[in-house]
């Protein structure tokens, strides 16, 4: 067995007994929001102002955009941070023969597990209440897989290296959860101010939101798509590449 | 025991049982100190709501059905009835929770004048002031916005006491039964629909009337609706219900708080 499947057993394992709590917070959360908002909200929004599309069918593959985003930021903040700095899991399993890479890339694969099967349940549910208009809409949940991942890698790239638990909140508030509001999740980025405008199309959120969207609605082309896969790919890319060196650096003190 | 302890320093124990220590040590003790910044940090979150569903979506959302008023307007208080909710919560729930668990600041309080009612009352007390700070800032917010008339935004304000004091009373009494930090999920798993479908975003005629019955009983429907009225200049009759309920609410919160914490910390 490679190396850092051992990494990703040992976390297969815990899982085991903490994946119920995992439930409300990646599963409930946005299916919550999806509910509320798709159901609710959407009644008021009239389908004109959506190019005839209902609100819940524009609404729902952006949220699970987003929540793909949000389970990544819980693991790759939160829990790489108590990894190395709480529980010191990460440590423990330095002095075994797995080097800082195989417990990146361990940790790393649990994390796209983690994202990927909320995906799949979100999008069942999503195709189950017929917010979806494409067979295409089955690559959404590889598209908020990769979404999930362009956030990961980075942020768990960055987090070995944080010292003071509160820097992790502070990028939720102030970077994460305008993101959150500001990809189109919840409006298109056409209703932006114009100087705004520009600045959606740099966010990684808006490029996973645009994606899943386009795939679930059946508009998706050749071009627009390739240009996010390559984006989300290589954010996820750039942040493995950082990730190597700043767990070595962090964890072989 | 509990009278043993209050017995043993009569004279010593504050007219109000040292309530108003525990306001001004939490007042010191508070992360940031200032409680400007402590507003601004509550206040982000709900603001940038205000502007991706008040403006993003109410450009999409015609008008509302029986409400005269621009989407963002209906909105901001329901969103502003949150915030002051999660403020004082924040404060009376994890707050309490570490000050009772890690911190071991209420058993080293009883060695002092301050009584349990102290406690109790000082505690909540906090919370709502801390709500009240939250709320000063999201309605200088929406009022600079123009989304509320400033004598409007007057009476809101005093509104915003008696959420906070419901929320935070109620919070402090379910605190006694939290028993590990993963018992707080189930919180959420109660604060998020409340949050969602509390009519903070769209009327509550949107719903069948089976579900608008449901939807009736939730306390931050009746914060919502409290906020709303005094926001819009809308005040009516049936506020008096919504006045009632939280009154009711935070009276049972602290009987049921200053109960659990005596059978908790004095046994």
């Amino acid at each position: 067995m490679p190396m850092f499947l051992r990494e990703f057993s040992s976390w297969m394992l815990r899982y085991r007994r903490t994946w119920k709590s995992t439930i409300v917070i990646s599963v409930a959360n946005p299916l919550l929001f999806l509910v509320a908002i798709g159901a609710g909200l959407g009644q008021l929004v009239d389908p004109s102002s959506l190019g005839g599309l209902t609100y819940l069918e524009f609404f729902a593959p952006g949220i699970l955009a987003a929540a793909a985003m949000q389970n990544a930021y819980i693991e790759a903040a939160f829990v790489v941070h108590g990894s190395l700095r709480q529980d010191k899991s990460y440590l423990v399993a330095a002095a075994t023969p797995l080097e800082p890479r195989d417990i990146m890339a361990g940790h790393m694969l649990f994390m796209a597990f983690r994202i990927g099967t909320s995906a799949l349940a979100f999008a069942a549910v999503m195709a189950a209440l017929g917010a979806t208009r494409s067979p295409w809409a089955v690559l959404t949940v590889p598209a908020a897989l990769l979404t999930g991942m362009a956030f990961a890698a980075p942020l768990a790239a960055w987090t070995v290296t944080v010292g003071r638990f509160g820097a992790l909140n502070t990028v939720f508030r102030f970077v994460l959860m305008p993101m959150y509001l500001f990809s189109g999740t919840f409006f298109g980025i056409e209703t932006l101010p114009d100087w705004l405008r520009p600045l959606a199309y740099v966010l990684p959120l808006w490029h996973g939101v645009d994606l899943c969207r386009t795939l679930s609605l059946g508009t998706a082309t050749l071009l627009t798509s390739a240009i996010h896969v390559g984006y989300l790919a290589a954010l996820t890319a750039g942040g493995v590449a950082v990730a190597l060196v700043t767990y070595r650096r962090h964890i072989h003190v | 025991m509990l009278q043993n302890l209050e017995i043993r320093v009569p004279s010593a124990v504050p007219r109000w049982g040292g309530a108003h220590f525990l306001v001004f040590r939490n007042l010191r003790v508070h992360t940031g100190g200032n409680p400007w910044t402590m507003a601004m940090y509550s206040i982000f979150e709900p603001i940038l709501y205000l502007l991706a569903i008040g403006v993003g979506i109410g450009q999409l959302v015609g008008d509302v059905e029986g409400v005269d008023v621009p989407y963002a307007a209906f909105v901001a208080p329901g969103l502003l009835a949150t915030a002051v909710m999660n403020s004082a919560l924040h404060e009376t729930m994890e707050g309490a929770f570490v000050k009772f668990t890690q911190e071991r600041f209420y058993q080293s309080i009883l060695f002092t004048p301050v009584s349990l009612t102290g406690i109790v009352v000082g505690e909540v007390a906090w919370a709502v002031l801390r709500g009240f700070v939250t709320a000063l800032g999201f309605l200088l917010v929406i009022t600079v916005f123009g989304l509320v008339s400033w004598s409007n935004a007057v009476i809101t304000a005093a509104g915003t006491l008696l959420v906070a004091f419901a929320f935070g009373s109620a919070g402090l009494a379910v605190t006694t039964r939290i028993r590990t930090w993963s018992d707080f999920q189930y919180v959420q798993l109660v604060l998020l629909p409340m949050f969602l479908f509390a009519t903070t975003f769209y009327p509550v005629t949107v719903y069948p009337r089976p579900v608008q019955v449901i939807v009736e009983t939730l306390p931050l429907y009746h914060a919502i609706q409290l906020l709303r009225g005094c926001a819009l200049g809308q005040l009516g009759s049936g506020m008096i219900v919504s006045v009632v309920y939280l009154l009711v609410l935070g009276a049972l919160g602290l009987v049921v708080a200053r109960r659990q914490w005596a059978r908790i910390m004095l046994h």
